[in-house]
């Protein structure tokens, strides 16, 4: 194999797992390392530099850093590096004065984003302090997008909401509540505006066209309108008998909703097998605690309504063969199953709908009103026009809106400063020892064995009193101590220098997880099989030195397993091994190179 | 050495022993020697062939001096028996143990002070009496706990760090044990396990005294310009002639070696040693010849490794002396003790 090229910052990157992970890049192991310091105000600017929102963040991102996380494979539970973001939120001090001033002159550049949600409000974040003028274009009487209307607020509540999302608008946002916009094409015409930003979501929830549908129409709820009329306090209750259709997050959200608005049995239908479940485990574990029915292999036939009134819903009783690899070969129908229900919600998708853009501006759509979107740019096919979150490619998640929004404000700010939206700044690493003496790192690097703390919850006698109890309480500071030390700062990297080794053996010899191995080069896949302990993980990289100057072998090191402990620095007589921390600077749209930075009036 | 102790956490994909049981389990204390030392890579290597030879720790007696490396018997196999001796007089201990029990695997780990200096006289007893045991000597030349003295390993213009030339002869524990006998020597180096593990793994099969001289660099005071025993002049300097292959009994010989240039050694147990003469005119059972080979490398500046002699067929203590088969404490007392009649017949013999 080549020698490993760690100067491309993908290189060390990619050893974070979580930071990997996360769309937004959020630099895990240091924020998680400030709270360790009880540093919660800078935890929560670390956070917010990427993810905006880590106060909603911590209690609803989908969590992609934790199936990635390294004390994954290493034990069987990743750090809880979501509810560790939430204390950082929920104990933080005064931190608007931290942000970036917003200049008192502005360039000279109007800014549209359509729709208040995450995506929007991002891009709001990033270009108001370049002297934009950002003006947010919201349906709803508040802001917030999907965050308000279909996370309930024992999940999320109001007053975090309001918080984050207030932060933005106040740095001068001009928001239009109850302000819906009919035609792109007369924005585009008469509204002024150097670039547009569309941020409107996803906001069709997917129909289940069978019999009955329309017959007992009154009963049948469209699960994100319905979680939506229950945010605006539009509907306020539900029968005792609720069937759920669906078995994603939204579906989740449904049937909990429903407990807190008197069901008294609710029940989750699901066509297939728990395996292919899209909802989050830990999302379907809480439902499970509040003793929602999870009821597998039922694919819904129609609905049933007497005397005008929905009874229930029938099913076809499936079975499955699957094949070694837990994929569904063959189906077939066995019977079928009537569930009684005074209410039926279907929560099985949902899609972008754009009625309002008119299909002769230049802004392709595809055939299922996909609007054809750059990838890297978020640029339409219409220059100055872009999309970002779910209106962009359908329903994602929050940190991608996150992401989303600060990709597409840097493309809006090269396009209004005249400069090409492609040509963007390429993401760097910086490595800066650990070293601090003989044995000493600035970092905690002994393994701490301790196992995943659990978030203790409201009992379930109380949680249902009221629609707004939160019912995860967050960590307490003996959890959140315990926690922390879980982490195994993957972002202090262990930097190998070959010209200095001597080959001693002793790092390999430490290494408590056998991922150091002094070997003969050969081929990747040949490599991974004769070292210390065979590389088994494909998804991990090989480090592969130079050749070592006294033998000419390499010394090669399986990123998958190292908890970087520092031993092999400690234990290395010439610091050919070092610890270092590794920062991904990620650039948004301040970080542009200056010939992109507005150029401010001169005052006299 | 590291300030924290290795963490338990370990990889999943490890490979088990025949009981079941990882590298890991067999790991000892916290080293406290320097970073980078050689006695470190050579623990290393014991618990490596150890855990290979899936050698139970309760049968395993652990027996050191004084110095560096008589400190490295705590750090591997916890759960074995360890006995840290007086300066230079490990050989005793292990001579009296072996002779209580001889079903036990005793592993004597010393350095060039504690075996050529001070305990140079036990040492010689114990090869004459064929005692059965692995000797490992850690051979770094110098007095490393002491600041850097030269030992009597040193080499002839060997430099100090600080600058002073070393003007006495060495010597060297290979000829030596040639000379006095011994059934079993070898000679290898900590910076090269796949030659080390396998020498140790025939050691501690072999019935009778296994020396195995390791060269094992002070990376603080022996490991600079104009040393004779540092990595990089032990790299360019040794020269393998023997490289071997221990065969446990159990499994079959299933590599094609090429004749003239393989020697399969049987062992008293059944199991084999095979050694892949990489020099071909090195016999590594014909000692007056390998004995003659050695020095006129040595002369030479180089030194051969590997298993440079061999003799299964020698007869170790227990036959010598035509001890009892099994080990002391599993004799009844009426056995062990004479009786006052008994011992009244044997005080007669001496009047």
């Amino acid at each position: 194999m080549p020698p490993t090229d760690t100067s491309h910052p993908d290189y060390y990157h990619r050893v974070v797992d979580c930071q990997w992970a996360c769309p937004a890049h959020t630099d895990v192991p240091e924020y998680i390392r400030l709270i360790a310091q009880g540093r919660f105000t800078d935890a929560y600017m670390v956070n917010r530099q990427a993810n905006v929102f880590p106060g909603i963040l911590g209690r609803v991102c989908d969590r992609p850093c934790e199936p990635a996380c390294r004390r994954s494979r290493v034990e069987d539970k990743p750090v809880a590096i979501c509810r560790l973001k939430r204390v950082a939120a929920d104990h933080k001090d005064e931190f608007v004065s931290r942000l970036p001033k917003i200049p008192a002159v502005k360039n000279g550049k109007h800014v549209a984003c359509i729709g208040a949600g995450t995506a929007s409000l991002t891009v709001a974040n990033d270009l108001l302090p370049l002297g934009y003028r950002v003006t947010i274009f919201e349906q709803f009487g508040e802001p917030g997008g999907l965050m308000r209307t279909n996370i309930p607020s024992f999940r999320l509540p109001q007053a975090v909401l309001d918080e984050e999302i207030g932060v933005i608008i106040g740095m001068g946002a001009d928001l239009k509540l109850n302000h819906p916009v009919k035609s792109m094409r007369e924005l585009l015409a008469h509204g002024g505006f150097d670039a547009v930003f569309v941020g409107s979501g996803a906001p069709k929830g997917k129909e289940l066209k069978l019999p009955g549908r329309e017959e007992g129409a009154a009963n049948i709820h469209i699960g994100i309108e319905w979680l939506e009329s229950v945010a605006f306090e539009h509907v306020k209750s539900i029968g005792r008998e609720v069937l759920i259709i669906g078995v994603g997050n939204t579906a989740m959200d449904c049937c909990r909703t429903s407990l807190r608005l008197g069901a008294q049995h609710v029940k989750v239908m699901a066509r297939k097998p728990r395996q292919f479940f899209k909802a989050s485990d830990w999302e379907l574990d809480d439902a499970e605690e509040e003793n929602v029915g999870i009821i597998v292999n039922r694919s819904p036939k129609r609905f049933v309504v007497e005397n005008g009134r929905l009874t229930g819903m029938l099913f076809d009783v499936m079975e499955y063969d699957l094949d070694g690899a837990g994929r569904i070969t063959a189906e077939r129908v066995t019977g079928e199953e009537f569930f009684a229900a005074d209410d039926v919600i279907l929560a099985i998708g949902q899609e972008n709908a754009f009625p309002w853009i008119e299909r002769d501006l230049g802004i392709e759509f595809d055939k299922w009103s996909v609007p054809a979107v750059d990838p890297v740019t978020f640029q339409s096919t219409r220059p100055g026009v872009f999309f970002g979150g779910d209106a962009a490619f359908g329903p994602k998640n929050i940190i991608w809106a996150v992401e989303h929004g600060h990709q597409a404000a840097i493309s809006i700010h090269r396009h209004c400063q005249g400069e090409a939206v492609t040509e963007r700044l390429a993401p760097g690493v910086n490595l800066q020892s650990r070293k601090m003496g003989m044995h000493e790192w600035s970092y905690s690097n002994d393994y701490n064995p301790a196992e995943r703390r659990l978030m203790p919850h409201v009992s379930l006698k109380e949680r249902f009193k009221k629609l707004d109890i939160e019912v995860e309480l967050g960590y307490t500071a003996e959890q959140t101590a315990a926690e922390v030390q879980r982490c195994l700062n993957c972002d202090i990297q262990t930097v190998f220098e070959a010209k200095l080794c001597i080959e001693c053996d002793a790092c390999i010899d430490i290494c408590p997880t056998d991922c150091l191995t002094i070997t003969a080069d050969g081929p990747e896949a040949e490599l991974r099989t004769r070292l210390r302990a065979p590389a088994k993980n494909p998804d991990q990289l090989l480090y592969v030195s130079a050749p070592l100057k006294q033998t000419g072998r390499v010394m090669v090191k399986d990123e998958d397993l190292c908890v970087h402990c520092g031993l092999c620095a400690e234990r290395c007589p010439t610091a050919a091994w070092d610890m270092q921390k590794s920062h991904v600077a990620w650039p948004h749209a301040e970080d542009q190179p200056p010939s992109c930075q507005p150029s401010l009036p001169k005052i006299a | 050495m590291t300030f924290i102790p290795k963490p338990k956490v370990r990889n999943p994909s490890l490979p088990r022993n025949d009981l079941g049981l990882t590298r890991r389990d067999y790991e000892g204390a916290l080293s406290t020697l320097c970073a980078g030392c050689g006695h470190d890579s050579i623990t290393a290597a014991l618990t490596e062939a150890i855990w290979g030879e899936s050698l139970e720790p309760q049968n395993l007696v652990k027996l050191s001096g004084i110095g560096c490396s008589s400190k490295t018997t705590a750090y591997f196999v916890s759960g074995g028996h360890g006995f840290n001796s007086v300066h230079g007089r490990m050989p005793s201990i292990a001579m009296g143990a072996n002779a209580a029990n001889r079903n036990l695997h005793y592993i004597g780990v010393s350095g060039d002070g504690d075996t050529l200096s001070i305990g140079l006289g036990q040492f010689c007893h114990a090869i004459r009496r064929n005692l059965n045991m692995l000797y490992v000597i850690e051979n770094n030349g110098v007095y490393g706990l002491t600041k850097g003295q030269f030992s009597a390993s040193a080499d002839i213009g060997s430099k100090a760090k600080k600058g002073d030339v070393n003007r006495q002869p060495p010597i060297d524990p290979v000829l030596l044990a040639m000379n006095l006998g011994a059934s079993f020597i070898a000679r290898s180096f900590s910076g090269d396990k796949a030659q080390l593990v396998p020498l140790l793994q025939a050691g501690l099969r072999h019935r009778g005294f296994a020396l195995i001289d390791v060269i094992s660099p002070c990376v603080t005071f022996n490991d600079h310009e104009g040393s004779t025993k540092s990595y990089a002049y032990t790299r360019e300097h040794y020269e393998p002639v023997v490289n071997a292959d221990f065969v446990p009994l159990q499994r079959e010989i299933v590599a094609d070696y090429a004749p003239g240039e393989t020697l399969p050694i049987v062992m008293h147990d059944g199991s084999r040693i095979v050694l892949h003469k990489v020099a071909r005119d090195y016999d590594p059972t014909d000692r007056v010849a390998a004995s003659a080979y050695i020095q006129a490398r040595l002369k030479e500046g180089e030194f051969l490794t590997g298993l440079l002699y061999v003799d299964p067929t020698q007869k170790e203590f227990h036959e010598l002396n035509d001890t009892p088969d099994v080990p002391l404490n599993s004799l009844a007392p009426e056995v062990l003790s004479p009786g006052s009649r008994g011992l009244e017949r044997i005080l007669a013999r001496y009047r």
